[in-house]
């Protein structure tokens, strides 16, 4: 598959702008402007990058939280989100939720709940929709290597797979679940042989190259979109960070951090269009001077948004309230 | 008019709205090639094809996700539980994800899930339980529970056509006891509106479902004594008719609360909370509750009876109540 330029140079300025605009998220936590806590997928970037970049306009997302990159490449802009962080009116859901608890239908993301996999059979119902209006349309549904272990995760692929919808399912497999490691969360060597049960397709991917997942997520696509069913694909990369920003992590040995800081998947992308000779150091650099001025208009707006009335929270509970007469 | 029963009155509604909207269907367990376990979608699968009554493995909390995520992208499902029991296993989404999507990020969730639920009929512990103060608890969600045929078609209709998830409560005794006179064209019932089953002035007994028709035989002895009850059938349940049981209890100023569902933090209990905070003054006596025991629902039909409440009871309590 051969991927243009200007989207190998999109793929780049999006893994940046992913772990710039989570750094930023994660000093400001530490200094206390966050509300609640913060979660980044410092070091898995490619990931939601990757999965989300190969989607079409009208295709829907499933996300999870180290999904970052999905997103701001749907178009939920860093100034929304950036604002939802800080908890302000004019963030993704008016402050009703914080962080990463992030949907917006309209431009086609399904809100992420906390309970991990229970996007897998929502994902799924979006397929089955498709599938009956007879749409070319596919959904993708992502959680982490811990929610491949709840009931959701089988459920979803089980359906999907008898009824040949048109899913892609991702696991970003960051080796831990909080503090869990893989070898106490299943007993098999590759996350993608529980697609084996299902019958289901499924591929295991460097999760630190982004070329690599997006190349794997349209291929995946193309076969759901026409017909052939779902595809499950494992990413196996690394949370350089905690699970979430107060979290130190200190469970996971230093050296395990050491060894997959060289495989970093901003580093890998450089060199990828450095040694293919597809962009110079300046473009790069352009790219970053673009990715700070998107940061840095993103907390202004942030800082300057109003608050959301007190009372808005007692808004909104139903679609069609019921009337008190 | 034609005269049809409970359960046909659910299969009618379910008809009529996938013949009129190309984006209800149906999932479920045994819900196509068999029908349902009740037979409620008999004939569908012929009529609709398996798109549309969707046969789904056994896996509740998968079936009622892909209906959230068919719902979010335009489809109006209606999911059903074989029994309603194993709604439990699909808790989690609907009190995680349904329940909470339009609040927090805007989207609507126009999803039916029927529950058929309800004891009287031998079924024991896992299949003959209330499951409405499951999700009591839970704001986002609406809770329906029809104990009329007309009642339940409207309902249903209405809950189709609604933009939030709904609970529907079918309770299984009434399937195929109850028949009621029912309009040939298009009618619904509005979600959130009780009704006056039955009209009097002597004591307001408030109830749903099955227990509807256990005042009613009680309110029949007890006309026979002098005393005017009015059954409130509420209908609705979440969230409560709150004018139609204040406007009651002001004009009986006595108050017995009748349901299935066991005693402790069932719907009674905030129907009563409601009225102690709302009417004290217009009360003539303590509010009583008949409800279930706190116990599950026992097998054997000597038990059962003591577990169900029955219309001596409310007799009793009404008696109690006329002294006051």
């Amino acid at each position: 598959m051969d991927i243009k330029r200007e989207d190998l140079l999109q793929l780049y300025y999006y893994l940046k702008l992913t772990r710039r605009f989570e750094d930023r998220i994660s000093s400001l936590y530490h200094q206390g402007k966050i509300l609640g806590g913060a979660w980044t997928s410092n070091g898995t970037e490619a990931v939601s990058v990757g999965y989300g970049y190969a989607l079409e306009r009208n295709d829907i997302a499933a996300p999870y939280f180290r999904d970052m990159g999905v997103f701001l490449i749907r178009g939920i802009t860093a100034k929304r989100i950036m604002a939802q962080y800080f908890g302000k009116k004019t963030g993704v859901t008016g402050g009703k939720e914080g962080n990463v608890h992030i949907g917006d239908i309209n431009f086609g993301v399904i809100g992420f709940p906390s309970h991990l996999a229970d996007n897998y059979p929502v994902g799924t119902g979006a397929a089955l929709a498709f599938k009956m209006r007879g749409e070319k349309r596919v959904a993708v549904a992502c959680t982490g290597d811990g929610g491949t272990s709840r009931g959701d995760f089988h459920e979803a692929m089980n359906f999907a797979a008898v009824r040949k919808l048109p899913i892609v399912f991702i696991c970003n497999n960051n080796q831990y679940a909080y503090s869990t490691p893989l070898r106490l969360q299943m007993t098999i060597k590759n996350v993608a042989e529980r697609a084996l049960a299902y019958d289901m397709p499924s591929k295991t991917v460097d999760g630190n190259n982004v070329v690599e997942i997006y190349k794997a997520a349209k291929e995946a696509y193309e076969v759901a979109r026409n017909g052939g069913g779902p595809t499950f694909i494992e990413c196996k990369t690394m949370r350089m960070h905690g699970h979430s920003e107060h979290d130190s992590a200190k469970y996971v040995p230093r050296e395990l951090l050491e060894e997959w800081k060289k495989k970093d998947p901003i580093l890998n992308m450089e060199k990828y269009l450095l040694e293919n000779t597809i962009a110079r150091k300046e473009d790069m650099e352009g790219i970053e001077l673009r990715v700070k001025k998107e940061i840095e208009e993103a907390e202004a707006f942030a800082e300057e948004s109003p608050y959301p009335e007190p009372d808005d929270g007692l808004k909104g509970l139903y679609a069609t309230p019921i009337e008190e007469v | 008019m034609k005269e049809i029963t409970y359960l046909e009155a659910i299969r009618e509604a379910l008809d009529e709205e996938m013949a009129r909207d190309p984006s209800v269907f149906i999932l479920g367990e045994d819900v196509g090639v068999y029908g349902g376990a009740f037979r409620v979608t008999e004939g569908f699968y012929e009529k609709y094809g398996e798109w549309r009554v969707l046969d789904t493995p056994l896996s509740e909390s998968g079936f009622t996700g892909a209906a959230i995520g068919a719902a979010l992208v335009g489809m109006r499902p209606v999911a059903e539980m074989q029994f309603a029991d194993f709604i439990s296993c699909a808790f989690d989404q609907l009190v995680n994800v349904a329940a909470k999507n339009h609040y927090r990020w805007g989207a609507a969730t126009p999803i039916v899930v029927r529950a058929p639920y309800g004891g009287n009929i031998h079924g024991g512990a896992f299949h003959s339980q209330c499951i409405e103060g499951f999700f009591y608890n839970v704001p986002g969600l609406k809770i329906v529970a029809p104990a009329t045929a007309y009642d339940a078609k409207g309902l249903l209709k209405a809950a189709i056509r609604d933009n939030d998830p709904v609970i529907y409560c079918e309770h299984k005794y009434l399937y195929r006891r109850i028949k009621d006179q029912i309009p040939e064209e298009d009618y619904i019932v509005p979600i959130g509106k009780a009704r006056i089953a039955i009209e009097g002035s002597d004591v307001s007994i408030i109830t749903y479902g099955a227990m509807v028709h256990t005042a009613t035989e009680a309110a029949k002895v007890l006309k026979g004594s002098g005393v005017s009850c009015e059954i409130i059938d509420l209908r609705t349940i979440l969230p409560l008719d709150k004018k139609s049981i204040m406007n009651s209890v002001k004009k009986t100023n006595k108050v017995v609360i009748l349901h299935e569902q066991t005693k402790t933090g069932g719907v009674g209990a905030e129907v009563s909370a409601l009225i102690s905070e709302n009417c004290f003054d217009y009360l003539d006596g303590p509010i009583i509750r008949i409800a279930a025991p706190d116990t599950p629902v026992p097998y054997s039909a000597q038990m059962e009876e003591v577990f169900i409440p029955q219309p001596k009871e409310v007799i009793n309590a009404v008696e109690k109540l006329m002294r006051y």
